[in-house]
């Protein structure tokens, strides 16, 4: 069986970020393993600016994004297979995948990094009643049509769901000549970017319409309209306010879900808010060996952070192999997530090997206004500090300073949540 | 002199202040913003609101159907569909690398379209 140092699942912006970090950190032998025909993932598709104003200072779009890893990656040697799907990963870390030149193939890693990314909630996890004519995509699936295939994908638009990519959808079919009459989204609150909302539906007059959802899909062979309602406080529809839209395309921006089959097959611990796997400040699994990034490990607002996270991982990972394969940990400590904080990513430290600052990265559950964000270590108060806004589609972040724990050396747990006063 | 009003949200960071911009003769006047990226933004928006606009071309002979293209500079908010319609009358030839111009001057605006993105020719 083939050997290598670190093999990296995904080679998209996550898993090209971690195979640089990885090779400035010393390691040589590493591949990347990517599914598709390209690297770059789903930037590929991204056609929109925006990206990379933390990492570059300037504002690229996906494919420019994308770009400059995959230079860098070329640029140190490192190497990858394309059209290549990874179809088993185990604990003691040997991963089987399918090419059509090498057909199934075994290799054993030293350090696994997993990079998959996620994928589109789809239709069938909405329960929305009517037939299933064509037409009804979710919004990444019609992106990459349109942008990348080169599709007219529909005529008379209604997009549920404010997340980003349905925002940018909206208006990308919009200067493609169709018709958005409406995004509805099921929240009081949307899930996207605020300037997204503006530059993508204030920009084009579409109206938002928040706390409304489909209630009825009408066409038999393809989508003839839909219909719409509004709803009440436990997003239940309210009868009397159905109205109906004709519209020959309906898109899905309902949320994302890290894709973690490879690593549940791996014997990885899923969480069950993120669904992606628990890390300690290593990024590394509870699964020894194992590390994981960007959007399988939570799915992430902001490509610039998945780099970071991702480099982090690519750190550890050459470290890991360079220790040879032997563990660093020492004592775990578990950070949760409480009272409007919906989960940490990591969710455990190691106290006694930490590096100097550890970057805790968290979703809040609702959206709150004059908040603090406070920081526990059991039940002494260690950080207190006000937020003007906080959203559950704005990723927040807290930084641990390792000092910080000279004085606590009994700790048992971090606490991380919002306050009111 | 008549007196303009416009509301705007402001897309500085994710507060999304609502602002309140008033045009009285030469004399702008914000309000609603908590910081000073706020005013400009709507300084910004009230007298020249610009953007990028980003789309893609076909490509004959590419090893992909399509190439990623931008505005090389953000342009007047009045003219992107004046832009997306020359945009969108054009196809290019592979090999395309990033940076290349592929449309000079589009729409009479000065700006070029340019590659995001390279595509090789097909094999």
């Amino acid at each position: 069986m083939t050997q290598h140092d670190i093999v990296i699942i995904g080679g998209g912006p996550a898993g090209l970020s971690a195979a640089v970090a990885a090779r400035k950190a010393g390691v040589q032998d590493i591949l990347i393993l990517e599914r598709d025909s390209g690297l770059g993932g789903i930037l590929n598709q991204c056609i929109h600016n925006g990206f990379g104003l933390h990492t570059f200072k300037e504002e690229l779009t996906g494919p420019e994004y994308a770009g400059r890893y995959i230079k860098m990656a070329e640029e140190k040697g490192i190497s990858y297979k394309l059209n290549t799907i990874v179809v088993e990963v185990t604990g003691e870390r040997e991963i089987t995948y399918i090419n059509q030149e090498e057909g199934l193939v075994t290799i054993q890693a030293r350090a696994v990094i997993l990079a998959m990314g996620c994928r589109e909630r789809p239709r069938g996890a909405l329960n929305i009643p009517g037939y299933r004519p064509a037409g009804i995509y979710s919004a990444g699936t019609a992106q990459r049509l349109m942008n990348i295939e080169g599709y007219c994908v529909g005529r008379e638009v209604v997009i549920l769901g404010s997340g980003d990519i349905g925002l940018i959808m909206a208006r990308r079919m919009t200067l493609e000549g169709a018709r958005v009459k409406v995004v509805a989204e099921l929240m009081p609150y949307s899930g996207g970017l605020k300037r997204n909302i503006v530059q993508c539906l204030d920009d084009y007059g579409i109206p938002l319409k928040l706390s409304h959802t489909v209630v009825q899909i009408h066409g038999r062979d393809r989508l003839t309209g839909i219909t719409l309602a509004e709803v009440d406080e436990n997003r239940r529809p309210i009868p009397g306010t159905e109205e109906y839209y004709s519209c020959d395309t309906l898109l899905l921006s309902v949320g994302l879900i890290p894709e973690n089959e490879l690593s549940k097959g791996a014997g990885v611990s899923i969480n069950r808010v993120t669904s992606g796997p628990n890390v300690d400040d290593y990024l590394e699994t509870e699964t020894e060996g194992i590390f994981a990034c960007g959007n399988v490990l939570h799915v992430h607002d902001l490509v610039d952070f998945v780099s970071q996270e991702a480099a982090l991982a690519g750190q550890n990972a050459a470290a890991y192999v360079k220790n040879g394969g032997k563990e660093r940990k020492g004592h775990l400590i578990p950070l949760t997530a409480e009272q409007g904080v919906r989960y940490t990513v990591p969710q455990m430290l190691n106290l006694d090997s930490m590096e100097d600052s550890v970057t805790v990265r968290f979703r809040v559950a609702d959206v709150y206004q004059n908040r603090y964000i406070a920081v526990y270590y059991d039940d002494k108060l260690i950080s207190r500090k006000k937020k003007k806004v906080l959203a559950p589609g704005e990723m927040e972040q807290i930084v641990l300073k390792k000092e910080s724990f000279a004085e606590y050396p009994e700790i048992s747990r971090i606490r991380i949540c919002t306050e009111v006063e | 002199m008549e007196m303009e009003k416009k509301n705007l949200i402001c897309i500085g960071c994710p507060l999304g202040c609502p602002l309140a911009v008033t045009v009285d003769g030469g004399q702008v006047t914000v309000s609603g913003n908590t910081c000073p990226r706020g005013d400009a933004y709507a300084r910004k928006e009230i007298s020249n609101p610009t953007r990028i606009v980003t789309s893609s071309i076909p490509v004959e002979n590419g090893a992909l159907a399509r190439v990623s293209v931008k505005t090389e500079r953000d342009i007047p908010k009045g003219k992107i569909f004046e832009v997306m319609k020359e945009i969108r009358s054009r196809r290019v030839a592979a090999p395309v690398e990033t940076g290349q111009v592929l449309i000079e001057n589009c729409a009479g605006t000065g700006v070029n379209i340019i590659a995001t993105k390279t595509v090789n020719r097909r094999l």
